[in-house]
């Protein structure tokens, strides 16, 4: 076949243009923002070069808030819900009446708007002088006292976030882990019950380290998807993340670059930076556990 | 109990015993599908309350006696929820036209055409993949900023559009179009743009409709970009248009018309689902990353 090279580029170039315009350059802007200090959006001008901005952005009270929300947001929800997308997809392969069905149902939070239905957790844990919402009131129902979980105690924000959260990215993990339940071949599952094996141990021996991959997948994509946590949150508390004691990493950044607090992208990049530094690293971490334990 | 003496006792010991295990799963799959299906069923039902009936009630109740549809007028005439809606529809069609063109022309670039540099440029591209929104996002708020392209439609689409997960997804399916229709079509004198639209994208047409789904749905529920670029009320998106709602909508927490509201934004995208269910559960197996 003849070379036709301008031919080539010329079915590339819409894709590359977009790409380089609103990808790679912004991917080098955003390491000479966090390093231009003062840098005034206004008029465009900085007066040093320097680490400043990072040092300023670790010092900030916001940030460390942010930070410490996001992490107790990641070490929760990941885990609890692989564990429980784990414990529903078994379940799920184990039956054949309904199965579809409850497939079906238990996507829907994927194709929903996080914002929208946000709401709809809102009023339910919500407590208001009109009414003490649905959440509460089957609190009371079991004998415990009423707590405003949207503006009550920190604790009470953490769990309802927690909670949507989980509620938002479950359809994900139970897609992938039938997917690969449904995968495992099953002479694996006769073989073992000719030789007797308890439901357990099939399930430890054989299952496990079969859907392993998937597993370690969806803990890595789960811990980028929980530091990169934002429009849950805002769904929840509002656009104020920061008055609510609420803001996440990415919650920082945006509100660095606009809106009230707005107006500084400089250390918007540095906290942007931080965020990726620290994405990476655990991703890595992961990666490398999961080297040992993860069967191909 | 006593230990099982004959085969029958047996059997009938693990028979009772798988019924157990089958009522402990089916009770833990429909606890789950309540908790999923409770929310949805919560704001229709909120949706249908008349205000005065719904803050007269200190304990919610299940069920509503005389439902109104009154709310659904207040949301389309008390805050122009028609307006976000029409936004959306244009932000989202736009987006995903403009994004099938350009990943398919690329993606016949990577998968059939031959020139110098294309294998760098897709490693590049594929490591593109691995750059997180919340790094480029900064400058591309600068750079929109810069041209006087905020609170537009060009502003909104433009940065929306490069999806280099898509584009390798289609090169990969444009790979396995055997080689052989491709040198029947040159013999026959048939141009490569030709080609393209006439043999690869039919052939394509159910991945190319896979990745249109997940575009749309992926724009319908886009909320941090509209957020940044937009403070005109006129060029709202659903996303931050039920947030303006929420923050300073109807006045005085009328949380049933802002059910109402959350019901219309909702709907579009579940029939979508449920009319395109295997696609986009496919779909999102293979490629969607979320949560």
């Amino acid at each position: 076949m003849e070379k036709n090279n301008r031919k080539g580029w010329l079915y590339l170039l819409p894709a590359v243009l977009f790409l380089v315009f609103f990808m790679v350059y912004p991917l080098i802007d955003v390491f000479v923002y966090s390093f231009e200090e003062g840098y005034n959006f206004a008029s465009q001008t900085y007066y040093d070069i320097g680490l400043y901005n990072f040092s300023y952005v670790l010092h900030d009270a916001y940030f460390l808030q942010a930070l410490k929300n996001t992490f107790l947001l990641v070490v929760i929800t990941v885990p609890l819900s692989t564990a429980i997308a784990l414990l529903i997809s078994v379940g799920l392969s184990s039956i054949r009446p309904l199965r579809k069905l409850f497939q079906t149902i238990y996507f829907l939070p994927y194709v929903t708007n996080t914002l929208a239905v946000g709401l709809v957790f809102m009023i339910l844990f919500q407590k208001t002088a009109y009414t003490d919402g649905l959440v509460n009131l089957l609190i009371c129902w079991f004998g415990g006292d009423s707590i405003d979980f949207i503006d009550g105690p920190y604790w009470g924000r953490m769990f309802v976030l927690c909670f949507y959260i989980i509620w938002v990215v479950m359809p994900f993990k139970i897609l992938l882990l039938t997917g690969a339940l449904s995968g495992v071949d099953q002479n694996y599952y006769h073989a073992a019950r000719v030789d007797g094996t308890s439901a357990f141990r099939i399930f430890r021996k054989i299952t496990l380290p079969m859907i392993s991959p998937t597993i370690f997948y969806l803990i890595i994509t789960g811990f980028i998807g929980a530091f990169k946590e934002y429009s849950d949150a805002v769904a929840l508390f509002g656009t104020d993340l920061n008055a609510a004691g609420m803001n996440t990493l990415v919650g920082y950044v945006y509100d660095m670059l606009y809106g009230d607090s707005g107006g500084y992208p400089s250390y918007a990049s540095a906290a942007a930076i931080i965020l990726f530094v620290i994405v990476l690293t655990i991703t890595c971490i992961n990666l490398l556990i999961s080297k040992r334990h993860v069967y191909y | 109990m006593s230990k099982p003496t004959s085969y029958e006792q047996m059997k009938k010991s693990e028979t009772n015993r798988k019924k157990c295990v089958h009522i402990l799963v089916y009770a833990l799959l429909i606890i789950w599908a309540v908790i999923v299906l409770f929310p949805f069923y919560w704001m229709l039902l909120t949706s249908v309350k008349s205000y005065s009936a719904y803050n007269a009630e200190r304990i919610p109740q299940f069920f509503v006696l005389s439902p109104t549809l009154g709310n659904y007028v207040d949301a389309f005439t008390a805050v122009p929820l028609g307006r976000y809606l029409l936004n959306t529809l244009i932000f989202t069609m736009a987006t995903t036209a403009v994004m099938m063109v350009v990943s398919t022309l690329a993606a016949f670039a990577f998968a059939r055409l031959r020139f110098r540099g294309k294998n760098l440029v897709f490693t590049l591209i594929l490591a593109l993949m691995m750059i997180p929104n919340e790094l480029v996002v900064i400058t591309n708020f600068a750079t929109i900023t810069n041209l006087n392209l905020r609170n537009t439609f060009g502003g909104l689409i433009l940065p929306s559009v490069s999806s280099v997960f898509y584009i390798y997804l289609l090169k990969e399916n444009f790979q396995q179009v055997p080689d052989s229709l491709y040198y029947a079509a040159k013999v026959d004198g048939t141009s490569d743009l030709r080609y393209l639209l006439r043999v690869l994208v039919p052939i394509c047409k159910p991945t190319l409709i896979t990745i249109g789904i997940l575009k749309i749905i992926e724009c319908w529920n886009a909320y941090v970009w509209p957020r940044l670029i937009t403070d005109d009320e006129r060029y709202f998106l659903v996303s931050n248009g039920i947030q303006e709602i929420r923050e300073n909508g109807f006045g005085r927490e009328n949380i049933p018309a802002m059910m109402a509201a959350v019901v219309v934004i909702s709907v579009p995208l579940i029939l979508l689902f449920l009319l395109f269910r295997d696609k986009i559960m496919t779909g999102v197996s293979k490629g969607g990353i979320k949560g």
